[in-house]
């Protein structure tokens, strides 16, 4: 049984559910419902309030996601130098595919993201956890030839 | 030429392990910080004049000085690693080349206002930090720099690493204590404020990571070393953020007053293409720009302050004659209505009106009346927020209209940019 009066008298083990957030992602690759429920069962919260806070941060993935995530970062520093939309734009008909979107494939999700604060390495994008700056048309085809062919 | 203080470490190899630390005169201040009494400590603080770094510049003794004092209370320190002001990306710099810089200021902190818990609050997307982090901390568990009786002290302190989670309202001190509870960021109202009932309702001191690694310096150097260095209301190095159309973006630590011409033209190499500069974003995306004839100012909270601007996060953002001021005012605003948490609705709707308004005229379908409803709109948002970033997000829109004016006209009238023409970036 589920008490959703406990997380009020025992703020420590809400505290975690940001951290269990992230174990459980990683295991299922996004939160899925189930992700949500042993989430959710673990931490004596209900399914409701681990939603909301999921879906209060952009890290947490309600949806299913590619295998590589590609972020680009369309802030005013990344825009000044050339990239944002035109790097966007380039990688998007590389993959044939809309930010927001993953290939059929699964392997790509193409993401806009804010500042990534790499901004002395501008134009700046991250794949999964991975920094990539100052990139260029042929570092890009470089990377995706390279994930392509993990 | 300005000897780093706080970026003295992260060049050398290796400069995230405590080996290298320990090489070079690490965790001294915390042995001489333990002879002291707590008051002593706060007192330093206080005379060293350090003001936050994390952007309101709320003076940091001061701060020590509203913890509950007594033995019977358990106490917090909360580390704001939250780094997410676009344009800013000194914590991040810190936080992956020098965590024990900080460590060391968590632990002296945390003995001056008897806390004997710490949350270091690092952003989800610092991926490589939260990683050295974990390590770091372990490390300085194994020299007993953490955890019971720290160095014979009899005082205790634990600390752990909390990984957000893509949310810039974080960055706000009780959005992030929220967070650390597990919650959704919302901020909080104040008073009360983190000092008095913070994380779990208890005592919380909340610093930026820039300002605890200043910590170590003022206690081995003494307070009236750091107050040396600055301007009569601003002391200390601090780290620039120096990003857009300059030669050498990057970070860059200066005494507090160096003007931003220096800043610009000696130490980030000047102009890209030796272009004419237009316009600066002295202290990250929220604060208002400066046009080019006002680069003599000194980068220091008060000189700001009387030019129109904030000194926020220290991040300049270096825009030259060729960058549309539309579309810059467009693009930051964005960013805000992308990132308001929804709590309030100056700040939930207004920022969305205000985006569209801006997109409008950017992408010339606007009319005259946009621009004053613009500025009507920033006018409506000020002031009647929930919290202090809601306030902010008015300020690229209105000072980018406040200064480059006739630039939005253009844009209405002609239905594309004065700028951009030369790259034939016709509209509809």
């Amino acid at each position: 049984m589920r008490n959703p009066q406990s997380a009020i008298e025992n703020p420590k083990s809400r505290a975690m559910l940001l951290a269990a957030l992230y174990i459980a992602q990683e295991q299922y690759g996004w939160l899925n419902p189930e992700a949500i429920r042993r989430v959710a069962d673990r931490l004596n919260l209900t399914e409701g309030q681990v939603r909301s806070t999921a879906s209060f941060y952009t890290l947490f993935k309600l949806e299913p996601q590619g295998r590589y995530r590609i972020q680009v970062c369309e802030g005013l520093s990344c825009y000044l130098v050339g990239g944002a939309e035109p790097m966007m734009d380039f990688i998007s008909k590389k993959l044939k595919i809309k930010p927001g979107e993953t290939t059929p494939d699964g392997k790509f999700t193409l993401e806009v993201v804010e500042c990534l604060a790499a901004c002395d390495l501008a134009p700046a994008l991250k794949v999964n956890d991975e920094l990539y700056g100052q990139m260029t048309a042929e570092k890009i085809d470089a990377l995706l030839e390279e994930l392509r062919n993990v | 030429m300005f000897e780093p203080i706080l970026t003295r470490n992260i060049h050398r190899p290796n400069s995230e392990k405590i080996a290298t630390y320990l090489a070079h005169g690490g965790y001294a201040a915390v042995k001489l910080a333990l002879t002291k009494t707590p008051d002593e400590l706060i007192e330093m603080v206080k005379r060293s004049g350090l003001r936050g770094r994390g952007g309101a510049g709320f003076p940091a003794g001061v701060k020590w000085g509203y913890m509950p004092k007594g033995a019977g209370i358990q106490k917090f320190v909360a580390v704001n690693t939250d780094e997410g002001e676009p344009g800013t990306f000194k914590d991040r710099e810190i936080v992956e080349r020098d965590p024990h810089q900080v460590i060391e200021g968590v632990i002296i902190a945390a003995y001056a206002v008897g806390a004997s818990r710490a949350y270091v609050y690092i952003r989800g997307e610092f991926f490589l930090g939260v990683k050295r982090w974990i390590k770091a901390i372990a490390d300085a568990y194994e020299y007993g720099f953490l955890g019971r009786n720290i160095l014979g002290s009899g005082f205790d302190l634990d600390m752990s690493v909390h990984r957000g989670a893509g949310a810039y309202i974080c960055g706000e001190e009780t959005a992030m204590l929220e967070s650390l509870e597990g919650k959704r960021g919302n901020p909080r109202l104040k008073p009360p404020y983190p000092a008095q009932a913070g994380l779990f309702g208890l005592p919380t001191l909340v610093h930026n990571i820039e300002t605890l690694a200043c910590i170590p310096h003022i206690v081995e150097r003494g307070p009236e070393w750091f107050a040396s260095i600055g301007t009569a209301e601003s002391k200390g190095p601090k780290i620039f953020s120096v990003s857009g159309h300059v030669n050498r973006p990057g970070n860059y630590e200066l005494p507090l007053g160096v003007t931003l011409r220096e800043i610009i033209y000696e130490h980030a190499g000047g102009i890209r293409g030796g272009r004419e500069l237009k316009a600066v974003i002295p202290g990250g995306a929220s604060t208002p720009m400066l046009t080019a004839s006002q680069i003599d100012v000194p980068m220091a909270y008060e000189t700001l302050k009387a030019a129109g601007s904030e000194l926020g996060t220290g991040a300049i953002v270096v825009l030259d004659v060729t960058t549309c001021m539309v579309e810059t005012a467009r693009r930051l605003t964005k960013f805000f209505a992308h990132e308001s948490c929804g709590r309030c609705t100056p700040c939930r709707i207004g920022s969305q009106r205000l985006y569209e308004t801006l997109d409008r005229i950017e992408s010339g379908k606007g009319t005259m009346d946009d621009i004053d409803r613009a500025v009507e709109l920033a006018r409506g948002i000020d002031g009647i927020t929930f919290c202090p970033m809601g306030a902010m997000l008015v300020n690229p829109a209105r000072s980018a209209i406040q200064h480059f004016r006739p630039e939005f006209e253009y844009h209405i009238l002609n239905k594309h940019c004065l700028v951009c023409k030369s790259k034939e970036r016709n509209y509809g």
